[in-house]
């Protein structure tokens, strides 16, 4: 998941607060009021929720390549334009929250500088490539879906800024999953060759999909805490059932063939029973080992680098302006 | 294809292929707002590109749609000026590129919005207002990079040095502009007056007049063009009927 902790560590709450503070800052959060910017808020609070938005925030952005990499190929106009406005909306979700974050006292070039210079974490699931047209299918219907999954209870997380985020950004995240959906469906009606690359689609994006919920509950250590201080609002596990039963039925809807042989209907639960993902793979993409985590940093750093001159020369303008003005009152 | 569905074709295909190009910057462009805002100009384009090649197509008989004319012709039977194909090149050459054209397309949507052909000023109504803001957007960059650093002023004064040739092509009348009812020609003095404002703005000078390439209008482009065509149309070639 985009704002899942990738850290793996216990995060030690090392300052001490003042007990006082404390306990009405936990009783606001228990009963579902909103911190603000300005309101008092335990540290670890504050570092956990930056590196959660930042992260998130990262994520919009890193998650722009994969996408990015089919819209001057796009079968039609219709999907191209579609497939642009989608990306363009991804970069906007990164700029809110952006914004979001630099109101808990951090800068963007800072986030910024943290992700290039490996310190910060994004999604695993933009570390898998984009080889045929299906993956922005697959993409749009598994990852977006999922992303939404874990969104929609964050309209309603413990810090203010970051609830209007997320509420602007649902908005827009159910559109990008339909589309995806849509592509996906359109090829299983299309001929065999697209088939073929739906099903490869389905196949490889699958499990990267489920690995974005994170680690299983009893290997996440900081659930507990997320949980209490509602920035998280239901557990890696709970959500990746969830997923797992809305998406199965809408596979088998338009013939794709869920890669899982374990995967069985329960009418016992109510639910899908399925097979373990591989925690391997996926504690090595969080170290930064998926297959093009090198690319897509790469992409980043150097559309940061080659950009700096326009930054500077906007940055230089913008003053020249301001003291010309002033000269001028 | 007769002079009108020509002309239809002739607007269809500049948007399109500036559309194309601009879309090549999205996830890599200097900072994120720039990020968007050229998605923008790009998203636009392509809608307008939408409507024009599907009435181009509509005029030429009904048998071919825009997604046919966009990716089923090849570079011989593409009727862009050769300024919008040219490369992305660095930021710089980005918006020398869309200054030069985005001024033109507002003058010449302004007064196709007057056209006699119906359908011609119903899209042009639409587009002036998009295509205006680009114009906005990519004048005040020439301000901000000519005016900026050193370095973004020597960039600044390489780009437009680059896109220079291209710009006399973009008032070239002939007999199908003529059908259409709009004179290119009369366009200039208007661009002419805008381009040097914001070069006095950005204290740039204007480039030294040189020859003009051309040839887009009859089908003779760059080299570019076709690599632009193979990358857009792989799908629709290599999987021929298809639908997506
Ligand atoms: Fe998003
Ligand atoms: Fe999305």
């Amino acid at each position: 998941m985009y704002t899942t902790d990738l850290t793996g560590k216990k995060q030690a709450e090392t300052v001490a607060e003042d007990p006082k503070k404390l306990a009405a800052f936990e009783a606001r959060v228990a009963n579902d009021e909103f911190i603000e910017p300005k309101d008092w808020m335990p540290e670890a609070y504050r570092k956990t929720l930056i590196r959660q938005i930042s992260q998130h925030a990262h994520s919009e952005i890193v998650g722009m390549l994969p996408e990015g990499n089919w819209i001057t190929r796009a079968p039609n106009l219709r999907r191209k334009a579609i497939l642009i406005a989608k990306v363009q909306d991804e970069g906007g979700h990164g700029l809110y929250l952006y914004s979001a974050a630099e109101t808990l006292g951090i800068s963007r070039d800072e986030m910024t500088e943290a992700l290039h210079a490996g310190k910060a974490k994004y999604s695993t699931i933009f570390n898998y490539p984009t080889l045929t047209w299906a993956d922005i299918g697959a993409i749009g219907w598994l990852v977006d879906g999922a992303a939404i999954m874990n969104q929609v209870p964050l309209q309603r997380t413990s810090y203010g800024p970051y609830a209007r985020a997320m509420v602007r950004i649902c908005k827009e995240e159910s559109f990008h999953q339909r589309q995806g959906y849509e592509i996906m469906m359109a090829m299983m009606a299309g001929t065999p060759d697209q088939q073929r690359m739906a099903q490869d689609a389905m196949n490889r994006w699958w499990w990267p999909a489920l690995m974005m919920f994170g680690p299983p509950d009893d290997r996440s250590p900081n659930t507990e805490q997320s949980l209490r201080w509602r920035i998280k609002r239901e557990t890696n596990d709970e959500l990746r059932q969830k997923f797992v039963d809305i998406t199965t039925p809408q596979a088998e809807a338009i013939g794709l063939k869920v890669p899982d042989p374990a995967l069985k209907w329960n009418a016992k639960r109510g639910s899908y029973d399925f097979g373990e993902v591989d925690w391997e793979e996926f504690y090595a993409v969080v170290r930064g080992e998926g297959p093009v985590a090198k690319e897509r940093m790469q992409a980043r750093v150097n559309a940061w680098e080659d950009g700096a001159w326009v930054r500077d020369a906007a940055r230089a303008h913008a003053e020249k302006r301001a003291s010309a003005k002033v000269a001028a009152e | 294809m007769d002079a009108l569905a020509t002309s239809a074709l002739r607007l269809g295909d500049d948007s399109l292929v500036l559309g194309q190009r601009l879309s090549e910057w999205c996830g890599h462009a200097p900072a994120l707002e720039i990020d968007l805002s050229l998605a923008n100009c790009a998203l636009d384009l392509i809608g307008q590109a939408t409507h024009f090649l599907g009435l181009a197509g509509e005029l030429e008989g009904k048998v071919r749609d825009a997604d046919t004319l966009a990716y089923r012709r090849d570079v011989m039977d593409f009727t862009n000026c050769l300024l919008v194909e040219q490369q992305n090149g660095d930021f710089a050459h980005t918006i020398a590129r869309q200054f030069l054209f985005s001024n033109y397309q507002e003058l010449l949507f302004a007064g196709l919005t007057a056209s006699k052909h119906a359908r011609f000023a119903e899209i042009a109504a639409k587009a002036v207002k998009e295509v205006a803001y680009h114009a906005k957007l990519a004048s005040d960059w020439v301000v901000r990079l000519g005016d900026g650093t050193d370095e973004s002023r020597t960039r600044m004064i390489a780009a437009l040095d680059w896109m220079w040739r291209f710009s006399d092509e973009l008032f070239v009348m002939d007999e199908v502009d003529a059908a259409l009812g709009i004179d290119k020609a009369a366009l200039r003095p208007a661009w002419d007056r805008r381009i040097d404002a914001a070069l006095a703005e950005a204290a740039l000078e204007r480039p030294s007049p040189r020859r003009g390439v051309m040839g887009g209008r009859a089908g003779h482009h760059s080299e570019q063009l076709g690599h632009l065509l193979s990358e857009m149309q792989f799908l629709q070639r290599s999987y021929p009927g298809a639908t997506w």
